[in-house]
Formats: C-alpha cells, sequence, structure tokens
C-alpha cells in the first residue's frame, strides 16, 4: 500500500526559490506575527511570496493579516488566494472558526494532503508559520521538504532559550539549515541570548523590543507594517 | 477538480515504483478510494486518462472505492462515516482536508471528536503491476 502524496510535493514545491519555517520549540513567542511581518515585508520589497500556517490546532496568521471573505480556487489542484499581495494559505479555510483537535498522525495527514494539492506560483519565497514545539509537523518538514531552512524564534525568557536550544542543537544533528536565532519581546540588553546563540555555532540574527502597539495592530496590514516590530523585522529579515 | 492533483500524485508514485522495482511497462495500477474524501471518480479517471500519456500508454488503472471506518478512541465505538446529515459545506471542507472531520464530527454514542481513521481516508496505490 503506497500513499501516492508525498511523491507530488517536490514538484509541488519545485517552483519555488526559498521556504523558510518560522519555529521554536517553545509557545507564544510570537511566531506567528514575525512569520506574518516577514512576509509582508519581502512582498513591500517586491518578492513573490506565499505565507503557509502550518498551526493547524491554533492558527493566526489569518487574524493578523485580517483575511476575511477570501478562499482558495479549485482548479486541477487548490490555488491560494492572494492576501495582501501574499499567496496565502492555512487549514483554517476548511475549519472556519470550529476547534480542531488533531493528533500526531492527523497532523501529518493534513499537512501531507496540503502540500500535495496546494499549487504555489513561482515564489521566491515561501514562508510556513510552525505550531510550536519539535513534534509532527517540524519532523514531516524535514522530511518531506528536501531544501528547508529553519528561522528560529525565542524570546528572552530562559523557559523559552531552553527549549529554543534542543530545537537549534537538533537541526544541527539532522543537517538541517537554520538561518538564525531571532530575540522577540526582548526583555534587557543584556546579551544574554546573542552571546548563547554564538555558543550554538548559530547567528544571532536580532532582538525585536516588546512593542505594546502591536496588539491594536492586528487585522489591519498598513498598521502592523507602521508599527517599530515591523521595522525591525525588516531591518533584521529584509533581506534572509 | 482537486482530484487532477491527486491523479498527478497517483501517476508520480506510480512512475517512481515502477523505477525503483526496475519496471519497464506497467500494466496495472489498483488504486483505493476512501470514501471520507468523497473523489469525484468520473474527474479523477478522466484526470488519470489525460495523465496516461506521461509513459502509461496501455496501462490500466483499477479504481474501487473503500468504506471509511470509525473509531472512538475514548468509547472505543466503531462506525462508517455518512456523509448523509452533513452540511453541503462540511462535505467540501472533508472532500479538501479529511482530517477536517475531527472539527465537524463527533462520536455518536459518547460525543468525543477524539477518533481515529481505521480506514478508507483517501487515495492510496493498493498494488501495481508491470513487466521487467
Amino acid at each position: 500500500m503506497v500513499d501516492p502524496r508525498k511523491s507530488i510535493i517536490d514538484q509541488r514545491l519545485g517552483k519555488i526559490g526559498r521556504i523558510i519555517a518560522v519555529s521554536s520549540g517553545k509557545g507564544g513567542v510570537g511566531k506567528s506575527l514575525v512569520a506574518t511581518t516577514f512576509a509582508l515585508t519581502l512582498v513591500q520589497k517586491g518578492y513573490n511570496v506565499g505565507l503557509f500556517d502550518l498551526d493547524f490546532t491554533s492558527p493566526s496568521t489569518h487574524i493578523i493579516l485580517g483575511a476575511e471573505d477570501v478562499q482558495p480556487i479549485e482548479e486541477k489542484g487548490i490555488i491560494p488566494p492572494v492576501v495582501h499581495g501574499l499567496e496565502y494559505m492555512s487549514l483554517v479555510f476548511y475549519t472556519k472558526d470550529h476547534a480542531t483537535p488533531l493528533r500526531g498522525a492527523d497532523v501529518s495527514n493534513a499537512l501531507i494532503e496540503l502540500f500535495a494539492i496546494t499549487i504555489w506560483s513561482n515564489l521566491d519565497f515561501l514562508i510556513i508559520d510552525m505550531p510550536p514545539g519539535i513534534g509532527d509537523a517540524m519532523l514531516d518538514l524535514i522530511r518531506l521538504v528536501a531544501n528547508i531552512e529553519f528561522l528560529i524564534v525565542t524570546t528572552s525568557s530562559r523557559l523559552a532559550f531552553e527549549t529554543v536550544k534542543k530545537q537549534a542543537v537538533l537541526l544541527q544533528d539532522l543537517k538541517v539549515s537554520t538561518i538564525g536565532i531571532l530575540e522577540n519581546m526582548k526583555m534587557d540588553n543584556n546579551g544574554c541570548i546573542q552571546a548563547q546563540t554564538g555558543e550554538l555555532g548559530l547567528r544571532f540574527l536580532g532582538g525585536i523590543s516588546f512593542d505594546p502597539t502591536v496588539e491594536e495592530a492586528i487585522g489591519d496590514k498598513s498598521q502592523l507594517l507602521g508599527t517599530a516590530f515591523a521595522r525591525k523585522v525588516a531591518e533584521i529579515l529584509g533581506e534572509p | 477538480m482537486h482530484e487532477w492533483a491527486l491523479a498527478e500524485a497517483v501517476v508520480a508514485a506510480a512512475r517512481q515504483i515502477a523505477k525503483k522495482e526496475g519496471l519497464k511497462e506497467v500494466k496495472e495500477v489498483v488504486i483505493k478510494v476512501g470514501e471520507l474524501q468523497q473523489v469525484e471518480l468520473e474527474i479523477f479517471e478522466f484526470a488519470l486518462s489525460k495523465l496516461e500519456a506521461q509513459g502509461f500508454e496501455g496501462t490500466e488503472f483499477n479504481i474501487s472505492l473503500a468504506k471509511t471506518e470509525l473509531q472512538c478512541r475514548v468509547c472505543e465505538h466503531k462506525w462508517l462515516f455518512d456523509k448523509t446529515n452533513l452540511a453541503e459545506d462540511t462535505v467540501e471542507a472533508i472532500h479538501f482536508v479529511p482530517e477536517v472531520i475531527h472539527s465537524y464530527v463527533r462520536c455518536a454514542k459518547c460525543g468525543s471528536p477524539d477518533f481515529k481513521l481505521l480506514k478508507g481516508r483517501g487515495v492510496w496505490i493498493e498494488r501495481l503491476r508491470g513487466a521487467k
């Protein structure tokens, strides 16, 4: 018995320049905001960009984007709608406002299905918003997407960085490309995360201070891109 | 026409299997389609017939439906998927990504969304017959 879907994924992703998974071993560090703002920043710079929300059980990029009244088109596969210049895909198009309690095998199956049927156009970048942790979604991406690159987000908290460290070491062990570590919601300037990132042999991408104006900007692209948070994302990740 | 994408996957997989097993000719591909995904067989067969030109001339694609069996992890109740009482947009959502069934369907006995798909999820290749 053979699952045919995996055999078509390389072809589906064949026209994409770089595929970057914004991830973290820990939840609540701002992955979705970083991923969405990163993707919008790249659009502003003139790149062709896709954003793929793989956080199936807690999707939020559609809320950040204010993506309402859009739906993929069915045509020899699923064509993602364009939202603020981004080709955008999320399971939320099919789950709507319902809770989506999925176990690991279901997460894998849904992920494989979406990679197999989504028809992206010629993209310079596909940015993936990952679920937290080092579970099924991360392992599936490593297994299925040959040229995947990880961008790791942490906060200044030891609680976050301890799990991020494990994730970073695991990715190194598996010889998976890691762009570097981004410190979000930075609390001070003691350089602790930067120093520890260096000890891991990874690039410290930069730190972004907590910006209380971001919450008000959720759902409004222009307002979001005007925040200090977004300007810092553009400064750090504008030319990945 | 999402069936087209699934047909492309079947052809790509059949090509990989044939290459791995050193087959010069693929005579038959036996495909099972789980009821849960509600694949439109006519469209799926049409897509396969169009894709045959890509190295599968003369290959017989033998397609059959498989019932979808579910089992609750809480009370172990088993049942067969039935779309009769589901809304049209729910049926369509399950068609695209069968796992979203967990957003809409509950165990008929205990009401839990924690159930597993025992069989009959989507499209799979049951076997492939060819000549070396």
